[in-house]
C-alpha cells in the first residue's frame, strides 16, 4: 500500500495502537482513589484472621493453649495443626515439588512462621487474641548458613527423615534438597585445567525480598447455600490459585472463583500460595462467613516469600587476548525451611544456567545444591525471570574479575567476547537457543552515550587526586551488559504444578466496533488495560480506547499463568496478537461479503478492508462488526469473537547496556551516584512510556538491592529487618536520576516481534551498580565485596585495603 | 477492649459522628469505618506514607495518629481533593507524566504533593524530592514522580498569575 | 499491628494533666505528636493503660524569643522549627537539625518535648539540647523545676524526669557565631548512624568558645567537654580538628546495629564531627 495521506495517517494515530505513548486508562481511577486493592473489599459479615507466629527460628512446640483467646469477646476460633490435620490441610504442596506447614506442626522451623490463626469480629479483637494465645516452645539448635547446615547433624525436616530422595533427586543430607547440573562438567573441567588465565571468585547474591507497598492478603468466602467458594486475594497467578484451592480442599474447580483485584505491586512476592490463603479458607468454610485476612510488613518481609540468597562459586577461563574458553559454576542455594521457589517444575534453580550471559563461551557447566536452613521459605523471582538476575550478576562480576586478572578494560573484554550478530539463533553451552541480539551496535551506542573514555580519564585522575591527599571520594564506572531470559514458556518444558507455561486471550467485538479483550495474566502496576488494547488496535483495527482489558477473575477470563518473569508481553501479548488475527480473518470474510468480492480481494489497512487497488472502497471494523451481529452471511457463524491460546515455541531474549557513575566516600561509605544510563533492547516497543516506567522501576529496585536492601539474621535466626526502617526502600532523595535509551531488535518468533521489558532493569541494574563500587576500589586492588554496599560494608572495603591510614 | 468514645470528625467537608475505641487507627476508621479506601496502608510503622492524608492543614501518616486524637479535626483525603468531572491538576499531572503504576502509592504521594505546594508553590526538584521523602513508591524510581508534581507546580502558578 | 487497648484523656490544662498523672500512676503515660509511642504501642511493645494526650494543653505550645534567650513550648513541632523566622535567626542550628530529622510527615506531628523527652538515643534533639546547654522545665505536683539538659540523660529511655512529672518547656541561649548539625543516615526517615553538632565563636583568627555535642554514639547524647577545650584558642585547623576528634572518641560508647560495628561508628564519628567543626568555624 502506497497511501501516505494525512488522512491514513490520521486513521493511524486515532487507533492509539503499537508504538505510542499512550496514556494509561487505570491512572483515571488510581489517581482519583478508586483503585479496588485486596484490603478495601467488604462483604456482610466478614470476619478478619491474623496468626499466632513463632518467636524461635527452631523449636519444638510442646503445647498450643487457645483457651484464653478463645474466651475473649468477639473471638470466633483459633485454628491449630490439629483442626487442619483432619482435613488434610496441615500442611500443603509447594510449588517446587516440596511440602509446607500450613501451621506449626510439631515444630517450627523459621522466625515468624505460622503457628495459629485466629478469627474474630474484627482485626482489633483479632490482634488482641493473638496475645492470648499460649504457646510452650522447646528451643532447637538453628542453622542459618547454609554451608554449616550441610554439615550439622542438626536434622531441620524431621517430615522428610530417611528420604534420600526428593522432587529433583536425590538428597545426601538431611538437610540437602537437590543437586541440580547443566552443561558439560568434565570438559569444562579440562578446560580450566589448561587454561592460560582463569579468574576465581565466590559471589554471594544476598537475602533480599520483593515488598510490594501493598502486602499479601485475601478475602475468602464460601457460599454454602450453593456451594461456591470464591477467593479475593493478591496472586499474582489467579487461575493457578484457582487450581491449587481445588485439589487442595476438594472442592470441584468449577465452583472455585478466584479473583485478583487491583494488585499494588507483586515483583514475584504474590507468585506463591501462603499458609494466610489456607487457614482463610478453611475459616470461611468453618464459619460460613467471609474471612479476610491481609498480613502486616513485618509479616510480609519476615514470612512470605524471600528473593536470592545464592552462593556462587565461579572459575571463568581466557586465552591471554582474552577470548573467554570456559565457565564453571557451582551454587549453594539457601532455600530456608521449605523449597517454596517459584520456578517451573523442571527448573528446580530457574533458568540461571543463562549464566554464561551474552557471551560466546564454548563450554560450562553449572551445579545447584539446594539447602534447608531456618529461614522463612521462598526463593521466588523477584522482578527478574527465574533467578536470572542471580546469573546476570554472577557473570558481569566474573567478567570484572577476569578483566582485572587479563589487566584489561572490561568494556574491551566484554566486546571481544559478545555473540556476534550472525551467531543468532545462538546455542549456548548451557542449552538455550537465543532469538536475536545484535550486542555489540548496542554497547558501542552505550560506550559512546556515556563518553566511556572521558570517564576513564576522569577516573584515573581522581585516583591521583586521592593518592595526592586532595580528596577522599573515589569514582566507580559500573558496566552491565545482560542477556535476559524471559516469557516462560514452552508448554514442552515449562509447567506449574503440571500447568503448561502458555497464556492465552479471548476477544468480543461488540456490534456497535468496540470490544472487550479477556486475558489469563493479571497486572500488578505494569499497565496491562493499556497496552494489551494498544496491541489489539493495531491488530484488529478498533481504537485501543475502544476497548476494555480485563483480567483477574477465573469466572470470566481464559486460563492463564499469570504475570512474573516478564512473560505477559511475550505470552499473552503474543496470544492477544493471535486472538487479533482470528478475529481479522472473519472480518476480512465479512467485508469481502459485504463489498461483494473475493475474500482475496480485500486487504486490511489500518482500521479497514479495502478493495486490493481500489481503496476507496472500503468497510471499516466498525462496519464489519455490525454486520457479524446483523447479516445472514453465507457460511459464517454470527458473531465476531476469538480466543488464543499461546504456546511460546521459545523464550525471549531481551538485552541491554547499563552504564553508571558513582562516587564513593572511602571514610563514611557513602556514594552518590552521578549518573545512570540505560540502554534496552526489548525488541518491538509498544508503549514507550510505559517502557520508560519500568525501565525507572527496576533500576530502582536494583539500586536499593546494591545499596542496603537485605533480609539478615542473627546467629539466633532472629531477622533483624523486620520493618521498613531497616529493609532499605530509598525515597525520591536517595534515588538516582536516570537517562534511558534504546535499540530494536524485534524477536523472531514472536508475531509483533516483542520481548519484554519490566524485569531487564533489575537484572543489569544489580551488576551496573555493584560493579561501580567493585570499580571504583579496583585501582586499589579490590576483587570482590559482597552486596549490600550499605556504608559500613564500603568502609570495611577501604579499610581492608588500608585506605584509612 | 476499651470503652468506646464519640469522635466528631469533619472528613472531606462532610461531618461525622462515629463510636470508636481510643486506640483504632485514624487510617482504619476512614478505612473501614467511612469506606474512605482512597488512603492505603503499607508499612504501619510511619515510614511509606500511603495512608497520608490532611489534617487540618497538615499532612499525616495516618496509621500513626489514634482517632482520639484526630477528634475534632478535619480532614481531607483524595476523595476530598476533587469530582470525576473537575480533577485537581496533580491528578492530571501524574496520569500526563506517568507518575503512577500500580498505584497504591498515588493517593498518598497526591494528597502529600497538594500540601508541598501549598507549603511551598514554586519548588525546585530538589525541594520537591526532599518534600516527597516521606511518601515511597516501589514501581515508578520517583523520577516521574517529581516530574508530575513539578509541572503541576507550573501549571498551578501559571493559572494563579493569570487570574491576579 | 494494633496498639492494645487504653482509655484516653485529653486534658486542657497543665494540672489536669499532672492529676491524670497522679491517679493512674505508672499507668498513664502523656504522649505529645506521638509519634516515638505509638509505633511502639503499635508493636505492643509499650503498654500504656491510660494515654494522655496533651494537644489541648494551649500552654505548652508557642515560640518565645526573649532578648537572648529562647523557649520553646514542649508542643512545638519539627515543622513549627523549621518554618519560624525569628528563630532560625536566632539559633540556626535548630533549623539545620530539624530538617534533617524523619520526613515531612513526622515533622508535622513530632515535638521537640516528645523527641528530648522519651530518652531515646536515636532521636536528634538530645545531642542538640547538649550542645545549646538548654534547660528542661518540669512541672510536677511539687512545682516546677529546671534541669539542664546535660544532666537529664540517665540511660536509654531513662531520664531525670520523674514519673508524676511533664516536660513543659525547654529553653536556651540565642547561639552566636558558626553552627553546624551534621549527619549520617542510611536514608530519609533513619536514625542517624553518627550525628554531631558543634557551635564555635572566634576571636580574631582563633576559636573563642566551642560546644560539641553527639548523636547515636551511646545509650545517652553526649557532650564532649574534651573535644570543645581542644579547639578554644585554636585556628581549627587540622591538628585542633583531630585533637577534637581524639577527644570526642573517648567520650563515645557506640554500640553494633544494622547501621554497622563499632570501629566503624567511631570511625564515621569522627569524620562527621570533622566536617561539623570545618563548616561551623566557615560560618563564624
Amino acid at each position: 500500500m502506497n497511501d501516505l495521506s494525512p488522512e491514513r495517517d490520521n486513521r493511524i494515530a486515532n487507533l492509539k495502537g503499537l508504538g505510542c505513548s499512550r496514556k494509561r486508562v487505570e491512572d483515571v481511577r488510581f489517581t482519583q482513589g478508586k483503585g479496588n486493592y485486596v484490603d478495601d473489599i467488604k462483604m456482610a459479615g466478614m470476619l478478619h484472621g491474623d496468626f499466632v507466629r513463632s518467636p524461635y527460628a527452631h523449636a519444638r512446640v510442646v503445647s498450643i493453649n487457645t483457651d484464653a483467646a478463645m474466651a475473649l469477646d468477639g473471638v470466633i476460633a483459633v485454628l491449630t495443626a490439629k483442626d487442619l490435620e483432619p482435613l488434610g490441610l496441615h500442611w500443603m504442596p509447594t510449588l517446587a515439588g516440596d511440602k509446607q506447614m500450613v501451621l506449626a506442626d510439631g515444630k517450627v522451623l523459621f522466625q515468624g512462621q505460622e503457628v495459629a490463626y485466629v478469627v474474630a469480629r474484627d482485626r482489633y479483637v483479632a490482634a488482641d487474641a493473638v496475645e492470648l494465645v499460649e504457646v510452650e516452645y522447646e528451643e532447637l539448635p538453628v542453622l542459618v548458613d547454609p554451608f554449616m547446615a550441610l554439615e550439622s547433624d542438626t536434622v531441620l525436616r524431621e517430615d522428610l527423615a530417611g528420604q534420600t530422595s526428593g522432587a529433583h533427586g536425590e538428597r545426601r543430607h538431611p538437610n540437602h534438597i537437590f543437586l541440580w547440573e547443566e552443561g558439560d562438567k568434565a570438559a569444562t573441567e579440562a578446560v580450566l585445567a589448561e587454561a592460560e588465565v582463569v579468574a576465581e571468585e565466590m559471589i554471594y547474591y544476598h537475602r533480599t525480598h520483593p515488598c510490594p507497598l501493598e502486602t499479601c492478603g485475601c478475602v475468602a468466602s464460601m457460599d454454602k447455600v450453593n456451594g461456591k467458594l470464591t477467593l479475593y486475594g493478591t496472586f499474582q497467578a489467579p487461575h493457578v490459585v484457582r487450581t491449587v484451592a481445588s485439589l487442595l480442599s476438594g472442592i470441584e474447580e468449577h465452583n472455585i472463583r478466584v479473583v485478583s483485584p487491583d494488585i499494588g505491586g507483586g515483583f514475584g512476592n504474590k507468585v506463591g500460595v501462603y499458609p494466610g490463603y489456607v487457614c482463610s479458607i478453611v475459616a470461611s468454610i468453618v464459619t460460613g462467613k467471609p474471612v479476610k485476612w491481609v498480613e502486616d510488613r513485618m509479616e510480609n518481609l519476615m514470612a512470605t516469600a524471600f528473593a536470592r540468597d545464592y552462593w556462587m562459586k565461579g572459575r571463568i577461563s581466557a586465552t591471554k587476548e582474552g577470548k573467554i574458553t570456559g565457565l564453571h559454576c557451582h551454587v549453594t542455594a539457601d532455600h530456608g525451611a521449605f523449597d517454596a521457589c517459584a520456578d517451573p517444575t523442571k527448573f528446580p534453580a530457574g533458568f540461571f544456567h543463562i549464566c554464561t550471559g551474552s557471551y560466546d563461551i564454548p563450554v560450562a557447566y553449572v551445579g545447584v545444591d539446594g539447602v534447608y536452613t531456618n529461614k522463612a521459605p521462598g526463593g521466588v523471582a523477584y522482578r527478574c525471570s527465574f533467578r536470572v538476575t542471580e546469573a546476570a550478576y554472577f557473570i558481569e562480576r566474573m567478567i570484572e574479575r577476569l578483566a582485572q586478572e587479563l589487566n584489561m578494560d572490561s568494556a574491551e573484554l566484554r566486546r571481544i567476547n559478545f555473540i556476534r550478530k550472525d551467531q543468532f539463533p545462538y546455542h549456548s553451552a548451557l542449552g538455550w537457543e537465543y532469538d536475536s541480539g545484535d550486542y555489540h551496535t548496542a554497547w558501542d551506542k552505550a560506550l559512546a552515550a556515556v563518553g566511556y573514555d572521558t570517564l576513564r580519564a576522569e577516573q584515573a585522575e581522581r585516583v591521583e587526586a586521592f593518592r595526592r591527599g586532595e580528596t577522599r571520594k573515589l569514582m566507580g564506572i559500573g558496566l552491565s551488559f545482560f542477556t535476559e531470559i524471559v516469557g516462560a514458556g514452552p508448554v514442552k518444558n515449562c509447567d506449574i504444578l503440571g500447568m503448561g507455561m502458555f497464556d492465552s486471550c479471548e476477544i468480543r467485538i461488540h456490534p456497535t466496533g468496540s470490544a472487550i479483550a479477556r486475558l489469563g495474566t493479571i497486572s500488578q502496576g505494569q499497565g496491562h488495560a493499556t497496552t494489551f488494547a494498544q496491541i489489539l488496535a493495531s491488530e484488529i483495527g478498533i481504537p485501543a480506547d475502544s476497548i476494555t482489558i480485563e483480567e483477574g477473575d477465573t469466572d470470566t477470563a481464559p486460563y492463564g499463568l499469570g504475570t512474573y518473569g516478564s512473560r505477559s508481553t511475550p505470552v499473552a501479548g503474543a496470544a492477544t496478537a493471535l486472538a487479533g488475527r482470528k478475529i481479522r480473518a472473519k472480518a476480512q470474510m465479512i467485508a469481502a461479503y459485504l463489498l461483494e468480492v473475493h475474500d482475496n480481494d480485500v486487504e486490511f489497512d489500518v482500521d479497514r478492508f479495502v478493495i486490493k487497488g481500489a481503496p476507496e472502497r472500503f468497510k471499516t471494523m466498525k462496519e464489519i462488526a455490525y454486520a457479524a451481529y446483523n447479516q445472514a452471511i453465507p457460511g459464517l457463524e454470527p458473531g465476531l469473537e476469538a480466543v488464543s491460546y499461546y504456546d511460546p515455541p521459545n523464550m525471549t531474549y531481551p538485552f541491554g547496556a547499563y552504564i553508571c557513575m558513582m562516587d564513593v566516600d572511602v571514610d563514611t561509605g557513602e556514594t552518590e551516584v552521578r549518573q545512570v544510563y540505560a540502554l534496552d533492547d526489548c525488541g518491538t516497543r509498544i508503549n514507550p512510556m510505559v517502557i520508560e516506567g519500568q525501565v525507572h522501576g527496576g533500576l530502582t529496585e536494583a539500586f536499593a538491592i546494591v545499596m542496603g536492601q537485605e533480609i539478615a539474621y542473627d546467629e539466633m535466626g532472629n531477622c533483624k529487618t523486620g520493618t521498613l526502617m531497616d529493609f532499605f526502600l530509598p525515597t525520591a532523595v536517595e534515588t538516582p536520576h536516570y537517562t534511558t535509551d534504546f535499540t530494536e531488535t524485534p524477536s523472531p518468533h514472536h508475531p509483533i516481534g516483542a520481548k519484554g521489558v519490566g524485569e531487564s532493569p533489575n537484572v543489569g541494574g544489580v551488576p551496573m551498580f555493584s560493579n561501580a563500587v567493585h570499580d571504583a576500589f579496583r585501582a586499589f586492588g579490590l576483587k570482590q565485596s559482597h552486596m549490600p554496599h550499605d556504608h559500613w560494608r564500603i568502609w570495611r572495603i577501604a579499610e581492608g585495603l588500608g585506605l584509612h591510614g | 477492649m476499651s470503652k468506646k468514645m464519640q469522635i466528631t470528625l469533619t472528613v472531606n467537608g462532610e461531618a461525622q459522628d462515629l463510636l470508636a475505641e481510643p486506640r483504632e487507627l485514624l487510617i482504619h476508621v476512614l478505612r473501614e469505618r467511612l469506606n474512605i479506601t482512597g488512603p492505603h496502608i503499607g508499612c504501619e510503622t510511619s515510614h511509606c506514607g500511603a495512608c497520608t492524608v490532611t489534617m487540618d492543614g497538615k499532612s499525616v501518616k495516618s496509621c500513626t495518629v489514634f482517632v482520639a486524637q484526630a477528634n475534632g479535626a478535619s480532614i481531607t483525603t483524595i476523595e476530598g481533593i476533587s469530582t470525576p468531572d473537575s480533577l485537581h491538576v496533580l491528578q492530571n499531572a501524574f496520569r500526563e507524566h506517568h507518575g503512577l503504576q500500580c498505584g497504591f502509592c498515588t493517593p498518598g504521594m497526591i494528597t502529600r504533593a497538594i500540601q508541598l505546594l501549598e507549603d511551598n508553590p514554586n519548588p525546585t526538584e530538589e525541594e520537591v524530592r526532599f518534600g516527597m521523602a516521606g511518601n515511597l513508591c516501589r514501581c515508578t524510581g520517583y523520577q516521574n514522580i517529581v516530574k508530575s508534581v513539578l509541572a503541576a507546580a507550573t501549571e498551578m502558578s501559571a493559572a494563579r498569575e493569570a487570574a491576579e | 499491628m494494633i496498639p492494645a487497648a487504653f482509655d484516653y484523656h485529653r486534658p486542657d490544662s497543665l494540672q489536669d494533666a499532672l492529676g491524670l498523672l497522679q491517679t493512674h500512676g505508672e499507668d498513664a503515660r502523656v504522649m505529645a505528636g506521638g509519634h516515638s509511642l505509638i509505633p511502639m504501642m503499635k508493636l505492643r511493645m509499650a503498654e500504656v493503660p491510660h494515654l494522655i494526650d496533651l494537644q489541648a494543653i494551649t500552654g505548652l505550645r508557642g515560640i518565645t524569643i526573649d532578648g537572648a534567650t529562647l523557649r520553646l513550648g514542649a508542643m512545638v513541632t519539627q515543622h513549627e522549627i523549621i518554618e519560624h523566622a525569628g528563630l532560625s535567626c536566632a539559633a540556626p542550628i535548630l533549623r539545620e537539625a530539624a530538617l534533617q530529622i524523619a520526613d515531612p510527615q513526622v515533622r508535622y506531628m513530632g515535638t521537640i518535648g516528645g523527641n528530648v523527652a522519651n530518652g531515646d538515643p536515636g532521636n536528634d534533639m538530645p545531642g542538640l539540647m547538649q550542645c545549646l546547654g538548654a534547660e528542661f522545665t518540669l512541672v510536677g505536683p511539687d512545682g516546677t523545676r529546671s534541669v539542664a539538659a546535660r544532666a537529664f540523660y540517665e540511660a536509654a529511655y531513662m531520664t531525670a524526669r520523674t514519673d508524676d512529672e511533664i516536660l513543659t518547656a525547654i529553653s536556651f541561649p540565642a547561639t552566636t557565631g558558626g553552627y553546624a548539625y551534621e549527619k549520617q543516615k542510611r536514608k530519609i526517615g533513619d536514625y542517624a548512624t553518627a550525628a554531631a553538632a558543634v557551635l564555635l565563636t572566634r576571636k580574631g583568627g582563633t576559636c573563642a568558645s566551642a560546644s560539641i555535642a553527639m548523636t547515636n554514639l551511646s545509650d545517652v547524647p553526649v557532650w564532649s567537654e574534651a573535644a570543645a577545650q581542644a579547639l578554644v584558642g585554636t585556628a581549627c585547623d587540622d591538628t585542633a580538628i583531630k585533637a577534637a576528634m581524639a577527644a570526642m572518641d573517648a567520650d563515645i560508647d557506640p554500640g553494633e546495629d544494622n547501621r554497622g560495628p563499632v570501629a566503624f561508628k567511631r570511625h564515621v564519628a569522627g569524620v562527621i564531627l570533622s566536617r561539623a567543626i570545618s563548616r561551623a568555624w566557615s560560618r563564624t
